[in-house]
Formats: C-alpha cells, sequence, structure tokens
C-alpha cells in the first residue's frame, strides 16, 4: 500500500494516477476485511474503487491526460505536511492502545447495541437502520445537494457552449 | 510503541495526502490527494474498534466476542459523502478546464494575472 502511495505521489500520467488510486482503494477493502469491517469493506470496493475511478475517467476525458510538470521545489508542502505528521504522531500516544478492551471506545453505547433489541443479527445494519437514521438523513441531504450542484455545473457548460458557436457563427 | 503502530500508518496516509493536495498543481491530482486523505481517516476510526480473536458484528450463537460496529456504521456515511464530494470537486475541475483551458493550477493563476493586467491597461488608455 505504501509502494502505491508513493508511486502516487512520483506518477505525472494522470491515467496511471487514477489505475493505482483504484488499486490502493481494493488494498484499502482488504484491510478493512481483516479489521473485521465486512460492510465498510464492500462498500469501499464498490464505492472507492468503483464509482469513484469511473469518475475520475470520466473528468479525465474532458480533460487533459497529463499533469505538467510542478514549476514550484516542494520543500516547503514537504516541511508543512511532516511536521503536521511529527504533531498527530506526538498526539497519538495519548490515545489508548490497540486491542485494549477496556478503550473508551467499547464502553458506552456499544454493549446495549450488542443485545440484539431489534432482531436484526447484523449489529451495523441494526444501528444504521433503527438507532442512527437521522445519520442517513443527513448523508441523503449532501448527496442531493452534491447532485444539485453537479446538474447546475453541467447544465451551465451545455447552455453556453452552443452561444457561443452562435457568436463564433455570426462573426 | 507496539500497540500505537497502527495510529503512525495512518499518520503517514494522512500526510500523503496532504502533500498531494499542497504540492501537485494539477486538480485531479489534488482529488486523489484528498481521497487518499479521506481513506486514513477511515483507518483511524475502524482500526480501534477491532478486537484480536473477534469477529465481524454480525450476531451468531457460536461467536461471543465481535468487534465494535459503531465505526463502521460512520464510516459507511463517510464514504458515501466521500464521492459526493470527488463527484462536485470533479466537476469543478471540468468547468474550469472549460473556462481557462487547464487544470494546472499555475497555468490558471498566470492567465488571471495576465487577464487583469490587460484590464489595469485597458482603464489607464481610456
Amino acid at each position: 500500500m505504501a509502494i502505491a502511495v508513493f508511486a502516487l505521489i512520483l506518477t505525472r500520467n494522470l491515467f496511471s494516477v487514477i489505475v493505482l488510486s483504484g488499486i490502493y482503494s481494493f488494498l484499502m477493502a482488504t484491510i478493512l476485511v481483516a479489521l473485521d469491517a465486512v460492510d465498510v469493506a464492500m462498500t469501499e470496493a464498490s464505492v472507492g474503487a468503483g464509482i469513484s475511478t469511473v469518475l475520475l475517467l470520466g473528468a479525465l476525458h474532458l480533460c487533459k491526460s497529463k499533469e505538467a510538470k510542478p514549476v514550484h521545489k516542494p520543500w516547503l508542502p514537504l516541511a508543512v505536511s511532516v511536521s503536521t505528521g511529527a504533531l498527530l504522531v506526538y498526539g497519538a500516544f495519548g490515545l489508548p492502545e490497540f486491542d485494549d478492551p477496556a478503550a473508551p471506545i467499547h464502553q458506552n453505547v456499544v454493549p446495549r447495541y450488542m443485545q440484539n433489541e431489534t432482531d436484526v443479527p447484523n449489529v451495523v445494519t441494526a444501528v444504521l437502520a433503527s438507532f442512527r437514521g437521522y445519520d442517513t438523513l443527513g448523508e441523503t441531504t449532501v448527496v442531493f445537494t452534491a447532485g444539485a450542484g453537479l446538474i447546475a455545473l453541467l447544465r451551465r457548460r451545455k447552455k453556453a457552449a452552443p452561444e457561443g458557436a452562435r457568436r463564433k457563427g455570426e462573426a | 510503541m507496539v500497540g500505537h503502530f497502527f495510529y503512525i500508518i495512518t499518520v503517514f496516509l494522512m500526510i500523503a495526502g496532504l502533500f498531494i493536495i499542497i504540492a501537485r498543481g494539477n486538480l485531479i491530482k489534488k482529488l486523489v490527494g484528498l481521497s487518499i486523505f479521506q481513506t486514513s481517516v477511515y483507518m483511524l476510526y475502524i482500526v480501534p474498534g477491532k478486537l484480536v480473536g473477534g469477529t465481524a458484528p454480525i450476531l451468531s450463537s457460536q461467536y461471543t466476542l465481535y468487534s465494535n460496529p459503531l465505526p463502521h456504521v460512520l464510516i459507511l456515511t463517510a464514504i458515501v459523502v466521500g464521492v459526493a464530494t470527488l463527484a462536485l470537486g470533479l466537476a469543478l475541475a471540468v468547468r474550469i478546464r472549460e473556462a481557462y483551458g487547464s487544470i494546472e493550477e499555475d497555468e490558471i493563476l498566470a492567465r488571471d494575472h495576465a487577464v487583469r493586467a490587460t484590464e489595469a491597461a485597458k482603464e489607464e488608455y481610456a
């Protein structure tokens, strides 16, 4: 996975970048299966590696396929990211360790979710639909807003194109 | 140190995404960097919920130890929101490409400066 990320940073051909990001998403889905998050892994494989790749390829079809050589030296961004990373690692050592059953994440509401109040054996589905339904409402709002924005952006383009063509024809 | 190793991996992915977003001028590449940053956040949420020896949170009489389902629910929502963001960003990139003829940040800025300079010159002439 680290190799895929380094290749992503260094590659300039955008088609390879998109294929690499698809590979990266599949690797991430594999890791999620190993971490027992099967629902998330399925969503990541279909949405992250499927739909995102299709969207990126569609956008690439409408744009140029080559990235220009950077004008600036990458030292300032590198310093910013590495110092942010160092700060985050320093902060992470104050968090609970991996595989600690006494960590707060396993203590608060989760024992109640595990009592199977809704008679749905898949706890993720039960929590998603019965306990945290408002999350999905918010998610639907976000997707609707994004869809409306997409239509607004791309329809304006279609209207603008014939106008430009007409002006060229008049001239 | 061993118990915190996964935080280091997560932070590595996070700064790799951040570096791509800041250092690369191409808008599509910036969006790929943004999605790497997002996947690092998935790791940050999912990994603390894992218990070694546990199984996926689908209840069955054969198992007693399950991983924590709550981060899975939150991240399912985050993945869908992430792809909505990506789609909107790509639509903006396509629109910018039509207005400026380029999706490189430097070329777009250079064109903006050139337009502003011509306008200033016109005003001076008038």
